[in-house]
């Protein structure tokens, strides 16, 4: 089971809620999707400069590995606060430990709800279905 | 059938081992109605003699540049020398595919990070690709490329130097964009004028050196003028002048792009040869087209292998740098075997070569009665503007006549242009004697027409 | 000694093979030349003896698996034997030393070469109209999208901006959407493994541009109700492109024409047999109907009361994708292949590509899980669903497969198939040859339950073994001289 003190995006980031700011990141799923098993095949991670406002669902980045590209999806809306700058250079961290040291970005939140959220038990399903 | 190994037997025996009847069998999920009825409106087959013949036939109908020829225009005839063909045609390389298994590939993928740094050296950058297909639509994708980096800007300003043909391309690859394409124009000394036309709103700037009219252009002012607008600057080359004249790189450009023919690549109509497209390591995620990098194997060894590959459209589809999907790998070959034959010296002796002959032909057609030089003081490399007394096509019928393949009418290709303008390109392989003939050739118009 | 050396590692001052003869001219003098024009330092290039460069490039070309010495099953990528006959071809000296610009009469035999192939490939396909002016398939595809977008602002119809594509399609369709500044919409393949044609039905409307479809398709199936898909775009306005890609499968049994395809390109590096060259040249002629041949790119072949010339000038061209005609080199080695082959060949090419495809089906797919598992075209998917309980990847049958002496299979695509085998014999290869790759395949299966290490540790009779591509992106190096 995952943390379930967050929320999930069927496009596997995460969002946790912590007062009026959103940490972003994305589910270990996800980094074992790009690089099939080998770590060392994530590459590449592009995120936004801080200032810039995500709308809910908005593609706020990239992350790649050797030979696979994801968008990274901003579960909720808001303007970017904080970007965890230590990833762009340190890719392994997702793979280690992407809940707490491998989150992505902060926001100020604009909303904090959406339809597109998921718990983690219907996250659950959401993996079950595609592994 | 040619080229068919499997016999009746065999397919008697597979067909069997399938648990069909009939090699129709095989075909009947066409639909009966979308399967032909009668023959396809091809010619019958020939064997391989025939094919010869009808080869040498048509070859014998065409008059090659060898007997002379002062047409370039983009599009030059070097020598070649032997090694190119020798080894570019191997079979090894001939017949493989791109090195998507670089354990199964490292020949070509060697050659690529070779031919890379050669043209990252040759063009003074700090990296570059394994090629793109020719030098016109190179320009074309380093205009799409400048949109990804400076973001939002929405003109073009293209020197009318460039050749029409990358003009038109570039013109047709924007089609679907909002980019306004500007067109500077060239001014009195044969030179781009930009004045005026590069602002806050230009995404790139491309200018050729020499630039179409064989005039060499002030590539320094140029990218600096570009620099300063935050705009990106592009230089399209021809390689072989650069064995002598400035680098791009030297000159400040954010891009460099050119084709390749010259580098030991037959004109063969025009095709195919390969582009070239260097830049700063800054951009390399927003290039196009394949890229090698060295990197090692579990055993420490060191191998070469596609990089940054989540670039290209097999992976990102519509959100791809470009829709390149092959490199021309086998002529970038040709041409990575012709840099290495070449070296720095051997590329400088064929440059300088280029040059004295068209300075040897330069001065004594200025010389000429009725015939002048326009852009003379702007200095040229290996090809230059003839301004003749009569009609460019005229001076070319009478080359012709004289067994030698003329220039180039430039009024056939450049709206506007005038139609006395011949363009004469000269390279290491122009003899004196051709170029005497030529002298006398025109010399001859000129007598017919002071006398006329 | 290291014969893994680079050329720049080889290199030494004063040292080169090119050395031209004594200028018969005064020296250049590059005072005349402007000021700041001249180069500051040479370039760094390799300085090697003529003997030291062959062997190179000699040594370089073993390190490379090839058509030429091995079975080489490459799905959608048609490797076929490239006859020797029309390489020497390109060589004739006729053909290589002549100019585009030179005066029409006098590259009539260019001309020639190049109006018969166009006029073979409307031939194959049953569409008219045809240019060989586009570098390779995916310029072929971009330049049809034009085409698509000038026919409809001709007939006012600019709103048509989408581009429908299925989702087991290459890449580049896709991508060349983008460029021609249409919006892709991707469309579901059905459990048959064919177009869903609900699916497409739904998102036809007045937005319409393009159905882009590969057909036999990238799981080497044909599209049984490709002429009802047709009707259904033609129905609501748009037209349908065929990437010609598996055009292998069908030639001279059935025209695209007659399925009601409205444009389409060839890759004359598969289906017509030019070299791959290790990633081309290639080139793509481009076939569309009588109604669309205005708007093809120039310049154009056309023939008049002096012969054939090149004319520049169609009102209502797209333009050029490139900077000359053609890629004249290789329309002339597909020209060679053609003349060879004529009319019946050419079928029965057709036929034994897909008679080797079946025949291969049917051996492996005991062992192997073929998801689409009827007759098939010219290739057929497989995958590792049987073997993937040892831990075993597509990638690590491949890496086995070279091992053993062969080019791999595609892997990983088409992506509708996880873990895809795409295996694509082509008709230039023997049942022998296709027995001992049947015999291999078997013999690694049996490894992946038994000694499933061998496999990962492959392949290890290569000069190098599998490389951290990571790496390669992370740390990049793309040369040698650059620091």
């Amino acid at each position: 089971m995952r943390p379930d003190d967050r929320k999930y995006l069927s496009s596997h980031e995460w969002i946790k809620i912590d007062g009026d700011t959103g940490i972003i990141g994305i589910t270990d799923f996800a980094v074992q999707e790009l690089c099939s098993g080998n770590e060392s095949d994530l590459v590449y991670c592009d995120l936004p400069e801080e200032g810039r406002v995500v709308e809910a669902g908005e593609t706020f980045g990239e992350i790649e590995s050797v030979k696979a590209v994801a968008d990274l999806n901003a579960p909720l809306g808001g303007e970017v606060i904080e970007v965890n700058s230590a990833i762009e250079d340190h890719l392994e961290i997702l793979a280690d430990d992407p809940w707490e040291r491998g989150w992505l970005i902060k926001i100020k939140l604009a909303a904090k709800t959406s339809d597109a959220l998921l718990d983690a038990a219907a996250y659950e399903d959401v993996v079950a279905q595609e592994a | 059938m040619p080229f068919i190994q499997n016999t009746d037997a065999d397919r008697a025996e597979m067909l069997a081992a399938i648990g069909v009847r009939s090699i129709d069998e095989l075909f009947e999920q066409i639909p009966a109605d979308l399967r032909v009825k009668a023959p396809i409106d091809v010619p019958e087959g020939v064997s391989e003699n025939e094919l010869w013949a009808e080869l040498t036939e048509l070859a014998s109908w065409n008059s090659t540049t060898e007997k002379g020829s002062f047409l370039g225009a983009g599009l030059y005839r070097h020598y070649i020398p032997t090694v190119v063909d020798a080894l570019q045609g191997r079979q090894e390389f001939v017949t493989a595919y791109t090195p998507y298994q670089p354990e199964a590939s490292q020949g070509t993928l060697v050659a690529f990070f070779e031919f890379q740094s050669m043209v990252a050296e040759l063009c003074g950058m700090e990296v570059a690709n394994a090629s793109m297909y020719d030098g016109s639509s190179a320009v074309a994708e380093a205009v799409l490329m400048s949109t990804s980096i400076t973001r939002k800007r929405t003109k073009v300003v293209l020197s009318a130097g460039l050749h029409p043909h990358t003009r038109r391309t570039v013109r047709t690859y924007l089609g679907a964009t909002d980019l306004e394409v500007v067109v500077a124009p060239i001014g009195d000394d044969g030179r781009t004028d930009f004045s005026g036309l590069i602002d806050d709103r230009t995404t790139a700037v491309v200018v050729q050196s020499p630039n179409f009219f064989g005039v060499i252009e002030d590539q320094a002012a140029v990218a600096a003028e570009a620099k300063q607008a935050g705009a990106v600057s592009i230089a399209s080359v021809y390689p072989i002048a650069l064995g002598l004249l400035q680098s791009p790189g030297e000159a400040g450009f954010d891009i460099v792009v050119g084709d390749g023919q010259s580098l030991g690549v037959p004109m063969a109509m025009g095709g195919p040869s390969f582009g070239i497209f260097a830049t700063k390591n800054e951009f390399v995620r927003k290039m196009p087209g394949r890229i090698v990098g060295q990197t090692v194997d579990g055993q420490g060894r060191r191998g070469f292998a596609l990089t940054f590959q989540t670039r290209e459209q097999h992976i990102r589809r519509e959100k791809a740098t470009s829709n390149i999907c092959t490199n021309n790998a086998l002529m970038a070959l040709r041409g990575a075997i012709y840099m290495a034959a070449a070296g720095p010296e051997g590329l400088r002796e064929v440059a300088e070569h280029c040059l004295a002959k068209a300075q040897f032909a330069a001065d004594q057609l200025a010389a000429l009665p009725g015939f002048e030089l326009p852009y003379a003081a702007a200095g040229h490399f290996n090809e230059f503007v003839l301004r003749c007394p009569v009609p460019a096509r005229e001076v070319n019928r009478a080359i012709d006549a004289a067994g030698m393949i003329g220039g180039l009418a430039i009024a056939d290709h450049v709206a506007g242009a005038d139609e006395r303008d011949l363009l004469l390109a000269f390279t290491e392989l122009t003899t004196r004697e051709q170029i005497e003939r030529l002298v006398k050739t025109l010399s001859s118009l000129s007598q017919t027409v002071s006398v006329g | 000694m290291n014969k893994d050396l680079l050329l720049y590692e080889k290199s030494k001052p004063g040292r080169r093979t090119l050395r031209l003869g004594a200028l018969d001219v005064p020296a250049a003098d590059t005072s005349r030349l402007p000021q700041g024009s001249l180069r500051a330092k040479p370039a760094v290039l390799p300085e090697v003896g003529e003997l030291e460069l062959v062997r190179h490039y000699v040594r370089l070309s073993k390190k490379n698996v090839s058509i030429a010495d091995s079975f080489y099953p490459l799905g959608s990528c048609t490797m076929k034997y490239n006859p020797v006959t029309n390489e020497a071809a390109a060589g004739i000296e006729g053909f290589r030393h002549v100019h585009p610009f030179q005066d029409a009469g006098r590259i009539q035999g260019a001309l020639a070469v190049w109006k018969r192939l166009e006029d073979a490939l409307a031939g194959v396909t049953g569409l008219p109209a045809v240019t060989i002016h586009p570098a390779a398939g995916a310029q072929g595809e971009l330049a049809a999208l034009l085409v698509a977008n000038a026919h409809f602002r001709a007939k006012g119809e600019s709103g048509r901006n989408v581009v429908l594509i299925p989702d087991s399609a290459h890449g580049t369709n896709p991508a060349s959407a983008a460029i021609a500044g249409l919006r892709a919409v991707t469309v579901k393949s059905g459990a048959d493994g064919l177009v869903d044609l609900a699916d497409l039905k739904a998102k036809l409307g007045d937005d319409t541009a393009v159905f882009m479809i590969t057909n036999p398709s990238t799981l080497g199936l044909f599209e049984t109700r490709i002429a009802e898909i047709c009707a259904a775009v033609h129905d609501a306005g748009g037209l349908v492109y065929m990437d010609g890609a598996n055009l292998n499968a069908i030639m001279g049994v059935a025209r695209p024409a007659d399925f009601g395809v409205d444009m389409m390109h060839i890759n004359l590096h598969k289906t017509f047999s030019t070299p791959h060259g290790g990633g081309g040249p290639g080139a793509g002629p481009i076939c569309v109907t009588e109604e669309l041949r205005r708007f093809l790119p120039s310049p154009r072949v056309v023939e008049d009361g002096n012969g054939l010339r090149l004319d520049y000038d169609a009102p209502d061209s797209i333009g050029m994708l490139r900077g000359w005609p053609g890629n004249f080199g290789v329309v002339l080695r597909a020209f060679a292949y053609i003349r060879r082959l004529g009319r019946e060949g050419i079928r029965r090419a057709a036929e034994n590509a897909v008679l080797n495809a079946n025949y291969l089906r049917v051996k492996l797919n005991k062992t192997y899980h073929v998801p689409f598992d009827r007759l098939c075209m010219h290739e057929f998917v497989c995958n590792t669903r049987h073997q993937r309980q040892h831990g075993v990847h597509a990638v690590d049958i491949a890496k086995r497969l070279i091992d053993m002496g062969h080019h791999p299979m595609t892997i990983y695509f088409p992506l509708v198939v996880s873990e895809a085998m795409m295996i694509e014999p082509t008709e230039t290869e023997c049942k022998e040859t296709l027995d001992a790759f049947v015999d291999d395949m078997l013999q690694i299966a049996k490894e992946c339950a038994e000694e499933p290490d061998k496999l990962h540790a492959a392949p290890v009779t290569t000069p190098v073994g599998r490389l951290d591509e990571g790496r390669a992106v992370k740390d990049p190096v793309l040369c040698y001289t650059c620091g």
